[in-house]
This record gives structure tokens, C-alpha cells and sequence, in this order.
């Protein structure tokens, strides 16, 4: 972060707590940037000449005589082609070795888009996972999260949709990311030979919780300097927004302000809506997609922090295991795209809504049959059937390590209809029957 | 002269300034940062202090940044032109400014002062008025809107003069008027009042007497709302509160809709901006963004101003109400206006209620809804502000503030289950919990049995038992087993499943399907409890499942297809030949 000089520094300090020092100030302005015995703060508080500062690091050891140098602006990075392929932490500073990046100085957070010059999202981001794009097809401009379990592997699969998605760049925003995913991640990149159109913001659990704050709005301002002044299509990775939740409640806590459910601040939901947002399709082409990772504590959907998110973003997915084939799936009844209808039977295959809804549906009818048979009532023919299909369905297309094409993926659904199922028992309509069934 | 301040704190959008003068409670001022003007509302006033909320992010500002008061409350501009338009919540033209991004400051607006509107007279030299009577008309779209006497006139008033038939626009003098004292006082098309505010001018506001249809039959018929009536939609994420907010506005029979999206998603809103210049209004052949205006605040938009962005709808529609129109307003979602009023609160380090909401927050939702309703005007004609607004209750339970804070003043309870949803039973409206305080109204009553028939409120009921006991029958049958129960609870559950899936389910995606006329939901709901009043013979209950099953299949062929066309008619026919085979 640049570090302007000229500014008066300040060596008294009259309040500290556990994340903010407060100190007697002139000519500050709300939001600026400091450091604090060479630790990064910003202005979180004014109240006539006593200013408060979050410090990003933690207070721990500060002294009551600290220097504090303002830097005269909010926090800000450096945008241009050269952010391609780097590595940076929470303050926008290179952390793979490189040079720093030269270019326009823009300030994170910025506005929002005018929700009248918006457009609305029609191009489909292929992952290769049906249970992605035959059940819940992702939309460019679209904002989704993956729920899950802290044990899924939710880092690989998004790792595996960024990769194989069609864009021009990739941001990966990691707050709390442990070093070993963040490895994971840099190799996988690598391997891939993708590094030139990945950027990556990362906070590791070694560093401290609330400099994770400014991770998204990094993100989104390298993220918006590629959609909106160059025209391209930009996915941006967040992973894991509970650790950025968390942090929030820390900040707020400390702030002494009053906690609202599961002890998190009463604006959680504007502090989310704010970045997920900023996932945009815009008019001249340039587009912002988020996919992001909440991790949901049991399953736990009803936390203040998933229960915010999905009423802000466009539908979620959500993984678990199938204990019927042990293989990681998306779940096709909790997940939900809500733009998928912009695009299915749009610009995929005419049979594909009602392949899907199909192919739910008779899953659907399997987890009734195995209620049935855990409650120890008898089985119809049907109901066989069903659980035969369920285990085939969930191998061949829901499980994340599939990889195929969406066309593959439609005429694996009808091959697996026929293979179990008469016509008459799957309510499709009689002219796609006519034209699928037979080639199955 | 203008009171004037300075700034002396700055937490996120809690500004206070110190004033130098007299200030209102709510008063707008504008802080000045760097020359860009930020506007403000005052919140609460201690000594020479005001505390101000800032509709804009406060970054940058800095104490001693200079504030200027504008000794008025904010205020919406009233007049032709506000049909068709996009709108953030302090009534700022989206469609106007440049930039792709909201620049802070940039203040548009509302109104196109340049377009000519051909005017007519109503008034006439010499007569008496008052505030809200109408002087004349101009055609907004194919919409009459009423030039009124503006609302914030005081007692009587002579016409002296009214302009002549022709063009005008927007600021031209459009009648001139002389009060009590004998002053003149000069009318154009325009007018302003404050949001928070409502307007009256009107005779008197009635119990609502007769029904807003919305062609959604879960709605129409088990749990209808009465035109100038109060609703409210809670439900879950995922549960289809969005696209049974749609398919109200593009169904409902109103002249104007207002549609404020507050604090919600942008792409749900930039859906209505694709798709409302094409749609069409199937009761009036034009297009469904003629009868809209779309005040938008979406979840990223400053928070101060999605507070705003309800009062803002609601002025204007009661302003269409006054012009003697029947309007319906649909705010999504209430819940995030009360967490703005939540995270103000907070900032201002008042005592919190529950879920740290502030205290106040019940008296001000249903201060809120009650300025809906049906009035007569001064000239007897009748207008209408219908309200629906959707709750977003945290993790889908509705024992939190804002939903029951709502559920005190709202008359309809639309609430959405999670398991209907799940069930693919859309719309997820649950048809046990959610109910209409209007089906008790005896005037609602009277209103049903000229316009449908005598019997229709009982056969509701009638509707809404057999749904109870078919789910008590259910209940028992999941204990016991399908053998263990009688054969009567199987066919009693699969009558009220039949009424779930013919009434209370709809497609709100299939062209006929979406929308169903009253006479045709009459038809359907005394089809479904005929069949329901009959006897049926099964030897087992697999017997029972396969000829309800079949039963609904018919019944479903017949929602798909046109209201007594050839194919209805055929379903119609093997539907009463099904019903002969077994049934008395």
C-alpha cells in the first residue's frame, strides 16, 4: 500500500481496546487509512477530534505512544494488465516474490451499478458437473454459493469450475484459507497452465481474522477494472464468507454494538448484499460472476450467516455425500439456481427442463421408496426400479467428479430412463419422447 | 434564511452536525464533501446537535465539512410523467443518469420537464375547491391523470382561472386560484409532499367492501384480498415469494402498480425492466410497463435510502388513489426496511427491542399499512391503495419481530412453506396457517354473493375444512401404516389432495395456467367439492390412490387448457364419465 508522507504523525493515543485505538485528531476523513505502530488501520469513527481506528492486525502490544501516520485516503490497489497471474494479501501487496503492480489507484468498495444500465444475465457458464448444469446451471453475472460442511472438498470442486468455466479471468478472494488449500490452489493453477488469467487475494488463517475484511472488495476492484474497463468475463472466487461473517462480528463486538441472531451485526445482511451485488452482466459485455463457499455447521441453514446469503444470491449449491454410493454430490433438492431459466432450453438442448425436472423427480421417488423400506412397509416394482435408478443417477450425473458435456449429460438422463422406466412413467412430453427415447 | 452546520461526528451513515439555527425533526439538509452534496435526513435533534442519516456512503467526509438545511421534510414530486418510470428510493430518475455506476450526489430529476401532455379542463371559473379536487386531466399513456389542487392547500378556494384545451407542459400555469384573503395563487401539473407523510383530501376511508382479483386461485379463492385491504407474504428463501409477486403485478385487476424493490436483488429487478415493456396486460391489451412504476433500492443501494424507498412508493400511490384510481403497491421486502430502521438504531446506541429491532418498530409497520384502503373522494368517486408487502423472517422462522410486528396490522396472511416448496407445490402458499381477516367481513360476503353466489364464503370454508382433515387423515395414515387405518381416511386424504393439487397449486410459468378468472376459479372449486361431497367404494387403498391420481390428471388437463374450449370441454366430459364409474 503506497505510503504518503506528508501527513502530521501522532504519538498519543487515548483509548485502546482488543481491535481499535482511538487518539485526538484533526482534518481526518471518515474511512481513511493509517498506520499504527506500523500496523495498517482505518477510520471506522469520528467524534469530534477523537478519531477510532480498526487496526486490521490486532492491537496486540501497541503502545499508548504508538506512531500514527494517516495516509489521506481509503484503501486503494493498483489496477492494470499486470495484476494477471499475481498474488497478493489483504492490502493489495505482492506475496508470490514479484514486483509491485503499476497502474490506476482505485479505491476499493466502491458504488454500485445502476440497477437500470444492468442487463439481464443469458450466457451459461458450462462447469463439465451435471449436478451443476443439467440441474442448476450457473449464469454469467450470476452470484452463487456452494453451502456445505466444512469436511466437503467445496475448494476443489470450485477450483475444478473455475478452470473449466469459459472466461477471460479468474479472482480467487481467500479469507481464512488455510496454507495448505492456499497451496493447493497455486498448484492447481499452475498445473493447469491458467496462471496468466488468475489473480488471487489471500488471507491465511496465520494472518490475522479482521485484515480479511478487505479481501472482497480487492477482489471485486481488480474484478470490476477487468469487466467494466475491458470488457471481460470475470469469475470471482470467495472462499469461505462465513470466516469474513465472523470476522464482521468481531469488529462489531469490539465496537460494543448490539448483536443481533447468532450474535452477528445487525447489518450482516447489507455488509453481504454489498459484495455479492457487485456480480453484475453489463451492457457493453463485460460481466462479473461470483461463486462463493459458506460453510454451514451441520447443515444448519437457519444461521444468521447462510440464511442472509441465500436471500441474497441467485440460488446455492449445495454439496453432501450419498451414503447410497459414497460419492460427493450435488444435492439436487437443496440446491436451486434462479437463473437457470434464463438460459435452459435457451441456449441448451429443447429436452432439457424436462430431462431435469424428470430426473429429480424420480430421485425424488427413490428417497420415498428408501423411507418406505427404513420403515419396513413393502416394496412396489416401482419403487425397486426407482432406488436402481437413484444409484446409477447419482454416479452418472450428480456426483462432482463427473466431466462431461450438457448434450452428454441429457442423453445420459434418457438412457437412464429407458434402461428403468417405461415412457408412460415419466409425464414427458409425447414429442420429445417421440425423438429421444429411441436413440437412448 | 437556511440554518447552517458543521459536522462534528461521523459514524458509518450517522452524521451529526452542529447547527447554528432552527431545525426539524426529519428536516433534509446537504453536507458538503469537496462540492459533491450529500443528502441527509435529521433523525434526532439534543441541544445544538442534529443527528443526520445519510442517504449515501460517508466516505471521506470529514468534521467541519460544511451542512446546509433545506427546511423541508423529503419530499416526492408529484405529476405527469411518473408512469413507466425506474425510480431509486428517494424518487431519482435511474433511466436519466449517465454513468454506469450510482455516483454519489448525482441527484436526477423525476419528472421530463420538456414533454407536452394535452390537457382538458374540469374545473370550471367560479367553482369552490379544495386540496385534492380535480381542475383538469391530461392522458398519461392511455391512463386519465387528474391536475389536482395540490394537497398541501388549506381551506377553500375559487377557480379564477383554468387553462383552455391544448399543450402544455409540466410547469405551465394550468389554473389560477384565489383563497379566502382574495390572493391568487397559480397551479401547474406539478406538485410535492412529504413521504413520510399521508395525504388526505379525501371524504371518508370505508371498510373495504369488495375484492382486488389477482387470478392466482390459492389467493382469489381460499384467502382473497379486498381492494384498499393490507397483506403480507413471510416465507423462506427459495419458497417462490418473488414469482408470486410477479405474477400479482402482471395479473392483478389494478390501473396503476407500484412496485417498490427494497433491498433486494438487482437481477430480480432488471427481470422486470426485460420483461415488462413486453408483456401484456391481458384485461386492457397494452403493455404491462404503462401501469408501472418501479421504485428501486436494491440490497447494495445506500441502506438510509431504502427506509425512503416505501414511503416514496406509497406517496405516490396515494397520489394515484386521489385521481380516483385503483392501485396496487407491492413492497419487497419490508423485512429490509426494518433492518435500516435496525442498523440506525443501532448506530445511534438506542435501547434495542428484540432481535435488537428498535422498539418503535411495530407502531411504525403499522402506522405504515394503514395508509392503504379505499376512500371517497370530495366528488364521490371512490380510489384505492391496495398493499402487499413480503417479510423475509430470518432462517424461515416467523416468530421474529417483523413478521409478527405485521401479522398485527396486515389482513391477509399469505404464509409459504418450506415443505410445499420443497414439494414442488407451488405457489408454496400454506393453505392451513395463511388466511384472509376479509372473508369475515360481512360486506365481503354481501359483495361475493352478487358477484358469484350466495353460498361461495361457505363453500370457502367448506374448502378449508376438508384440507384440515385431510391432513389430520394424513397424519394418522403415516403412523398406522396404509393398512391400519379405515378406507375412509385414505379417500378423505386424496379428496383434500385433490383440492391441493386443482385450487391451491398453479403453474405460474404455463401461459393459461398462470392466471384464472374469478369464474372460472368458481367453476373449479364447486367441480373439486362436488366430487369431494360424494361417497366412493374401494376394496384397497391402491384402488383409491390410482382413481384420485387419475382424477387430478383429468382436473389437471383442464387447468392447462382454455376456460370452456373444446379441450376443457373434453377433460370436462371424461372427468364426469370417471365420476360415474364410482362415486354417488
Amino acid at each position: 500500500m503506497a505510503n504518503k508522507a506528508f501527513q502530521k504523525v501522532y504519538t498519543k493515543l487515548e483509548a485502546i481496546t482488543k481491535a481499535t485505538v482511538s487518539l485526538k485528531a484533526n482534518g481526518i476523513a471518515n474511512d481513511e487509512l493509517a498506520k499504527v505502530a506500523g500496523r495498517l488501520a482505518q477510520v471506522v469513527k469520528i467524534k469530534k477530534d477523537l478519531v477510532t481506528l480498526q487496526v486490521f492486525a490486532g492491537t496486540e502490544g501497541i503502545p499508548t505512544n504508538a506512531e500514527v501516520e494517516f495516509f489521506g485516503e481509503p484503501p486503494a490497489l493498483n489496477v492494470s494488465e499486470e495484476l494477471s497471474g499475481r498474488f497478493f494479501n489483504a492490502y493489495g501487496d505482492p506475496i508470490d516474490g514479484g514486483p509491485k503492480v503499476e497502474g490506476e489507484r482505485r479505491h476499493i468498495g466502491g458504488p454500485s451499478v445502476n440497477p437500470y444500465k444492468r442487463k439481464q444475465p443469458s450466457q451459461l457458464i458450462p462447469t463439465g458437473i451435471a449436478g451443476i448444469d443439467l440441474n442448476n446451471t450457473l449464469v454469467s453475472g450470476q452470484k452463487i454459493p456452494f453451502f456445505a460442511d466444512p469436511d466437503q472438498p467445496y475448494n476443489q470442486v470450485m477450483a475444478d469450475v473455475a478452470l473449466r468455466a469459459d472466461v477471460d479471468k479468474i479472482i480467487l478472494g481467500g479469507m481464512g484459507l488455510s496454507n495448505d488449500d492456499y497451496l493447493y490452489f497455486k498448484q492447481k493453477f499452475e498445473d493447469e497452465g491458467a496462471l496468466n488469467k488468475i489473480i488471487s487475494f489471500v488471507n491465511t488463517t496465520e494472518e490475522p481474522p479482521v485484515e480479511r475484511l478487505l479481501i472482497p472488495d480487492m477482489a471485486l476492484t481488480a474484478a470490476e477494472y477487468f469487466a467494466v474497463d475491458k470488457n471481460q468475463k470475470v469469475l470471482v472466487l470467495l472462499t469461505d464468507m462465513t470466516l469474513y461473517a465472523d470476522a464482521l462480528s468481531i469488529v462489531s463486538n469490539r465496537m460494543d454494538q448490539i448483536p443481533s441472531k447468532d450474535s452477528m451485526p445487525g447489518s450482516l445482511y447489507s455488509d453481504l448484499a454489498k459484495i455479492y451485488e457487485k456480480a453484475v452482466q453489463l451492457p457493453d459485455g463485460g460481466s462479473i460472476t461470483i461463486i462463493a463457499v459458506t460453510t454451514l455447521n451441520e447443515g444448519d441453514i437457519t444461521h444468521a450467516i447462510p440464511d442472509n446469503t441465500g436471500y441474497i444470491t441467485e440460488g446455492q449449491l449445495f454439496l453432501r455425500t450419498d451414503t447410497d454410493t459414497g460419492k460427493i454430490i450435488v444435492d439436487p433438492f437443496r440446491s436451486l439456481s434462479r437463473l437457470k431459466q434464463l438460459v435452459i432450453g435457451k441456449k441448451t438442448r429443447e429436452d432439457h427442463a424436462q430431462v431435469m425436472n424428470t430426473g429429480v423427480r424420480l430421485y425424488a421417488d427413490a428417497a420415498n421408496a428408501k423411507t418406505k423400506l427404513e420403515n419396513g412397509f413393502d416394496l412396489s416394482d416401482y419403487d425397486m426400479r426407482c432406488l436402481d435408478y437413484a444409484k446409477e443417477y447419482s454416479t452418472k450425473l450428480l456426483s462432482i467428479d463427473v466431466n462431461i458435456k450438457i448434450d452428454e449429460m441429457l442423453d445420459t438422463g434418457w438412457k437412464l430412463f429407458k434402461k428403468y422406466f417405461k415412457p408412460e412413467e415419466l409425464g414427458i412430453k409425447q414429442k420429445l419422447v417421440d425423438k429421444y427415447w429411441d436413440k437412448a | 434564511m437556511k440554518t447552517k452546520g458543521k459536522v462534528t461526528g461521523i459514524v458509518s451513515n450517522l452524521v451529526s452536525v452542529e447547527v447554528d439555527g432552527p431545525v426539524a425533526q426529519n428536516e433534509l439538509c446537504f453536507i458538503d464533501l469537496d462540492g459533491v452534496k450529500l443528502m441527509a435526513e435529521v433523525i434526532k435533534v439534543n441541544g445544538n446537535t442534529a443527528s443526520t442519516q445519510v442517504y449515501e456512503s460517508t466516505r471521506g467526509l470529514k468534521v467541519g465539512d460544511p451542512v446546509e438545511f433545506e427546511g423541508r421534510m423529503l419530499e416526492v414530486t408529484l405529476g405527469p410523467g411518473l408512469l413507466s418510470s425506474n425510480y431509486d428510493g428517494l424518487q431519482d430518475n435511474l433511466a436519466t443518469m449517465k454513468d454506469v455506476f450510482l455516483k454519489r450526489g448525482e441527484y436526477t430529476s423525476p419528472l421530463d420537464s420538456e414533454k407536452i401532455w394535452e390537457f382538458k379542463p374540469i374545473a370550471q371559473p367560479g367553482d369552490r375547491v379544495a386540496a385534492a379536487d380535480w381542475l383538469g386531466e391530461v392522458k398519461e399513456g392511455w391512463m386519465p391523470h387528474k391536475i389536482m389542487v395540490p394537497f398541501s392547500f388549506k381551506g377553500e378556494y375559487t377557480v379564477k382561472s383554468v387553462a383552455a384545451p391544448g399543450n402544455y407542459k409540466i410547469h405551465d400555469t394550468m389554473a389560477v386560484l384565489t383563497n379566502e384573503k382574495g390572493e391568487e395563487v397559480k397551479v401547474d401539473m406539478t406538485q410535492k409532499w412529504p413521504v413520510k407523510v399521508a395525504i388526505d383530501g379525501y371524504k371518508e376511508k370505508p371498510r373495504p367492501y369488495k375484492i382486488m382479483e389477482t387470478g392466482v386461485r390459492a389467493i382469489d379463492t381460499l384467502n382473497p384480498i379486498a381492494e384498499g385491504g393490507t397483506g403480507f407474504i413471510p416465507g423462506p428463501f427459495g419458497c417462490g415469494k418473488t414469482v408470486i409477486q410477479h405474477a400479482i403485478a402482471k395479473q392483478a385487476e389494478a390501473d396503476i402498480i407500484i412496485m417498490a424493490a427494497c433491498g433486494e436483488r438487482a437481477n430480480e429487478v432488471v427481470e422486470i425492466f426485460a420483461e415488462f415493456p413486453e408483456l401484456v396486460d391481458t384485461r386492457t391489451g397494452r403493455k404491462l410497463i404503462e401501469r408501472t412504476i418501479i421504485i428501486c433500492n436494491t440490497s447494495n443501494m445506500p441502506v438510509a435510502a431504502r427506509e425512503a424507498s416505501v414511503y416514496t412508493a406509497m406517496t405516490i400511490g396515494e397520489y394515484y388513489r386521489a385521481m380516483g384510481l385503483k392501485v396496487l403497491l407491492l413492497a419487497d421486502s419490508t423485512s429490509r426496511w426494518a433492518q435500516a430502521l435496525r442498523e440506525m438504531s443501532n448506530r445511534m446506541e438506542e435501547l434495542p427491542g428484540a432481535d435488537a429491532f428498535p422498539v418503535d418498530l411495530s407502531s411504525i409497520i403499522s402506522n405504515f399499512y394503514s395508509r392503504a384502503g379505499i376512500v371517497v373522494l370530495n366528488n364521490g368517486n371512490t380510489g384505492s391503495v391496495t398493499f402487499i408487502g413480503t417479510v423475509s423472517p430470518a432462517g424461515g422462522n416467523l416468530k421474529e419481530p417483523v413478521t409478527e410486528s405485521t401479522k398485527k396490522c396486515a389482513r391477509c396472511f399469505y404464509a409459504l412453506s418450506q415443505a410445499r416448496a420443497d414439494g414442488k407445490r407451488y405457489p408454496s402458499i400454506d393453505p392451513i396457517d395463511s388466511y384472509s381477516k376479509y372473508l369475515e367481513y360481512p360486506e365481503i360476503e354481501e359483495y361475493f354473493s352478487k358477484r358469484i353466489s350466495p353460498d361461495w364464503v361457505k363453500n370457502v370454508y367448506k374448502a378449508k375444512n376438508i384440507i384440515l382433515r385431510g391432513k389430520e387423515a394424513h397424519d394418522q395414515i403415516n403412523i398406522l401404516g396404509d393398512d391400519g387405518v379405515p378406507m375412509e381416511y385414505h379417500t378423505r386424504y386424496w379428496k383434500s389432495e385433490l383440492l391441493d393439487f386443482i385450487i391451491l397449486q398453479q403453474d405460474a410459468f404455463d401461459a393459461v395456467d398462470c392466471q384464472s378468472s374469478l369464474e372460472r376459479q368458481e367453476f373449479m372449486l364447486n367441480k373439486v367439492l362436488e366430487i369431494c361431497d360424494k361417497q366412493f367404494e374401494f376394496d384397497r387403498f391402491e384402488q383409491c390412490v390410482e382413481y384420485f391420481k387419475n382424477l387430478i390428471n383429468i382436473m389437471r388437463q383442464m387447468n392447462y387448457a382454455a376456460f370452456k374450449s373444446e379441450d376443457f370441454n373434453k377433460y370436462l366430459k371424461q372427468l364426469d364419465k370417471t365420476l360415474e364409474e364410482n362415486g354417488k
